[in-house]
């Protein structure tokens, strides 16, 4: 067990692309840190930097303190689970699993002890004399992990390791993975393209694009206060919804209508090379039916009225799509993340407003309903840069901070 | 899927989640044998279209090798000596007893046996080694593989011969390298040189085989085993081959069998001379020197059957030794 340190760590390629940008990243022992992002971000070449299966161009890499920049794979002591498991096809799942054990020349009934072990947590006691060829994928996934563990490494490093598998069963190895990793407390760095895996397995979230660390943080924090744009639309489900807004008359003229603002923002936008235009985001939960709220709430936001185009009941709550006329927000950072979600066309515009109501709001298709929204919770962002101007000091403290 | 304590259990389990596999239940008749489900319809149809497709090669297959195989046969039963046609009768297997216990045929077949295990041996160490390379080669991988594969794309009866002259005493380069000696007199050097030329012109053939093995190998597999803890040796030996059982297979037995039909390199190099004859060689001289159709094509039948028992002994081998199990990858 061992904590993880890169340093500055880059990934250059002869033809002189970047992967990886002076990644800085502190891993503590027996963290569970997740690296997430939109695919060709650079989190898997950082993964593999920290296996040893690809060189650091620059920066340092420690594991336990001691740099291994230079060691090769196998004296780094960790243990890999790759998204294809990587399983030896001529070995039956207890070889597979005893191979690591096997190399490091431990004696036979250790191995055999520590085998049985792994395959009782991982319930593969009936298959240990199974080939590979005749398992399902959760079986193959489970021999995968199996492998990893029995050789108590200093950190568990995993590639993708449920994105083979069928929605369900991702979800059922989710937890297992999740209680592994506490039972036994080792450090894993776990790379994946999924954000509700990085939401719900992680401690801390590593959000990646163009080979670049965006933010660092618990799930939590990263869902209410992003950075920037990029990670405020990328964590969350249904994503953010995404408002052109115009600065004007100390007010930003949304498609919502016009939104006031409060006073430290007010003196943010007045500088001379403040941006006149903004991206108002805000997520499909600070919605709610303006039937259904209380005065006390109301005055935290306001109200608008638009056409609804589709119900969507989930049981427990209703999302709603409006649609909203105006300008469509755009911004390089948005259409990334559209390209990624693989509707470039879908989700930037303009035209659809997700919301999140009440089951109990009466709203039916093709009404015209009353919304209301909470200010506090909104974010804006610089187009240009994509900063979130309504964090301070972290936090984001909505459109009326003073 | 349900849990099966054993592997046949899960075929059985497989074959019923097949569609059109549920309905059909297993005819008592068949219980005895391995449990399968008739054919559905769609299978029976598909099969034939597959027979019809295959129906024109296969008639042409027969038309021209099992015509003359039969014919070989037909003759190895007769006495027929050209220079003696009025002799012509059929004996039987008398010509099979006198071939077999003839002492020639047995030199020339420990000759025989002999190429074929040290050079096949040798190839695939070599071929090996330059299929790695060519693999591992970024820069310049073209220039690489097209420059090993040279020798292969050689006629072997010309290449045969620029060996022949390299080790002729007083022009030959390489006699000259060796004191203008003259190996191509000698048996033992004779057969070193003849194995040399052998193993020079097909080691690229063996690499481009084994090369497509290497293909095979998944580089997922090769990066776990480096994080398992594997060396470079470890990750050759305990993955990579094993993994390219099939291919190794399939390259070792075209080469077994084109080495133990050795003919133009030793046609070339010595004739036959210095008891340094093949199988092929010795059915040659007896067949189309000697004229002798009955004693040549018996040589012939003998060494197609040695052919046919090296290729069983393979096939079997691969039934035993697909990687991951008989069917492959199942998902």
């Amino acid at each position: 067990m061992a904590d993880i340190v890169l340093d500055k760590v880059s990934k250059r390629y002869p033809d002189g692309t970047v992967a990886v940008q002076d990644v800085d990243l502190e891993i503590a022992d027996g963290e569970f840190v997740i690296l997430v992002g939109p695919s060709g971000c650079g989190k898997s070449t950082t993964l593999n930097m920290i296996a040893g299966l690809e060189d650091i161009s620059s920066g340092e890499l420690r594991i336990a303190g001691e740099r291994v920049n230079d060691k090769a794979p196998r004296d780094r002591d960790i243990a890999m689970v790759f998204q294809s498991y990587a399983l030896y096809p001529n070995m039956t799942v207890r070889e597979n699993m005893a191979f690591p054990l096997r190399l490091a020349k431990v004696d036979k009934e250790t191995i055999d002890s520590k085998v049985e072990e792994a395959a009782k947590v991982l319930e593969l006691t009936p298959l240990l004399d199974r080939k590979p060829a005749n398992l399902s994928g959760g079986q193959r996934q489970r021999v995968a992990m199996g492998r990893a563990i029995v050789r108590q490494p200093k950190a568990f490093l995993m590639d993708e390791p449920l994105s083979n598998l069928d929605a369900k069963l991702r979800v059922q190895m989710r937890t297992v993975v999740s209680r592994l990793q506490k039972q036994l407390g080792t450090t894993t760095v776990y790379v994946t393209h999924d954000q509700t895996e990085a939401m719900t397995l992680g401690d801390r979230v590593v959000i990646m694009r163009g080979g670049a660390v965006q933010q660092v943080g618990p799930p939590q924090e990263l869902y209410d206060h992003p950075r920037n744009l990029f990670v405020a639309g990328f964590i969350g489900s249904p994503s953010m919804n995404f408002l052109h807004a115009a600065v004007e008359d100390g007010k930003l003229r949304t498609a919502l209508g016009d939104v006031p603002i409060g006073e430290r923002l007010r003196r943010q936008l007045d500088g001379a090379d403040a941006p006149r235009e903004l991206i108002l985001g805000i997520r499909p939960e600070h919605f709610e039916d303006a039937g259904l709220v209380d005065d006390d709430t109301r005055r935290r936001g306001m109200e608008f009225e638009a056409p609804v185009e589709i119900v969507e009941s989930m049981g427990s709550d209703k999302y709603v799509y409006f649609t909203v006329e105006g300008e469509r927000a755009s911004a390089a950072e948005l259409e990334e993340l559209a390209a990624d979600a693989g509707a470039a066309d879908f989700t930037g515009t303009g035209a659809s407003l997700v919301t999140r109501l009440s089951a109990e709001s009466p709203v039916r298709e093709g009404e015209n309903r009353r919304v209301w929204f909470n200010l506090e919770k909104i974010h804006l962002f610089d187009p240009s840069t994509g900063r979130n101007l309504t964090l301070h000091e972290g936090r984001a403290s909505g459109a009326l901070a003073d | 899927m349900s849990i099966n304590a054993t592997p046949a259990g899960a075929e059985v389990t497989a074959e019923a989640e097949r569609p059109g596999g549920r309905h059909a239940a297993v005819p008592a008749q068949r219980a005895g044998r391995r449990a399968r489900t008739p054919l559905s319809e769609n299978k029976r149809a598909e099969r034939r279209l597959g027979w019809l497709l295959c129906a024109p090669a296969a008639l042409v297959m027969v038309l021209v090798t099992a015509y003359p195989i039969i014919y070989s046969v037909w003759l190895s039963l007769q006495r027929f000596d050209l220079r003696f046609p009025d002799q012509r009768e059929f004996i039987g297997l008398e010509n099979y007893a006198t071939v077999l216990t003839n002492q020639f045929w047995w030199t020339a077949f420990g000759v025989t046996a002999l190429i074929t295990v040290v050079t096949v041996a040798i190839e695939l160490v070599l071929g090996m080694a330059l299929a790695l390379l060519m693999h591992r080669t970024l820069v310049g991988r073209g220039i690489v593989r097209t420059a090993a594969l040279i020798p292969y794309g050689i006629v072997t009866v010309v290449a045969a011969f620029s060996w022949r002259y390299a080790w002729t005493p007083g022009t030959g380069y390489l006699a000259n390298l060796f004191d203008g000696s003259a190996p191509l007199t000698e048996r033992a050097s004779s057969l070193a040189i003849i194995m040399l030329a052998e193993i020079w012109k097909t080691t690229p053939f063996m690499a481009l085989l084994l090369m497509a093995g290497l293909a095979l190998v998944p580089e997922d597999l090769l990066k776990a085993a480096s994080t398992d803890g594997a060396t470079a040796w470890q990750r050759f030996t305990k993955v990579m081959l094993p993994v390219m059982k099939p291919a190794i297979l399939v390259a070792l037995l075209f080469r077994t069998l084109d080495a133990f039909r050795v003919f133009d390199n030793i046609f070339v190099l010595t004739a036959g001379g210095n008891e340094t004859s093949s199988v092929s060689m010795l059915a040659y001289n007896n067949l189309i020197r000697g004229l002798n159709l009955g004693i040549g094509s018996t040589m012939s039948v003998l060494i197609f059957l040695t052919v046919a028992i090296i290729a069983f002994v393979f096939v079997k081998l691969f039934g035993t030794a697909a990687p991951g199990s008989d069917d492959g990858e199942r998902r």
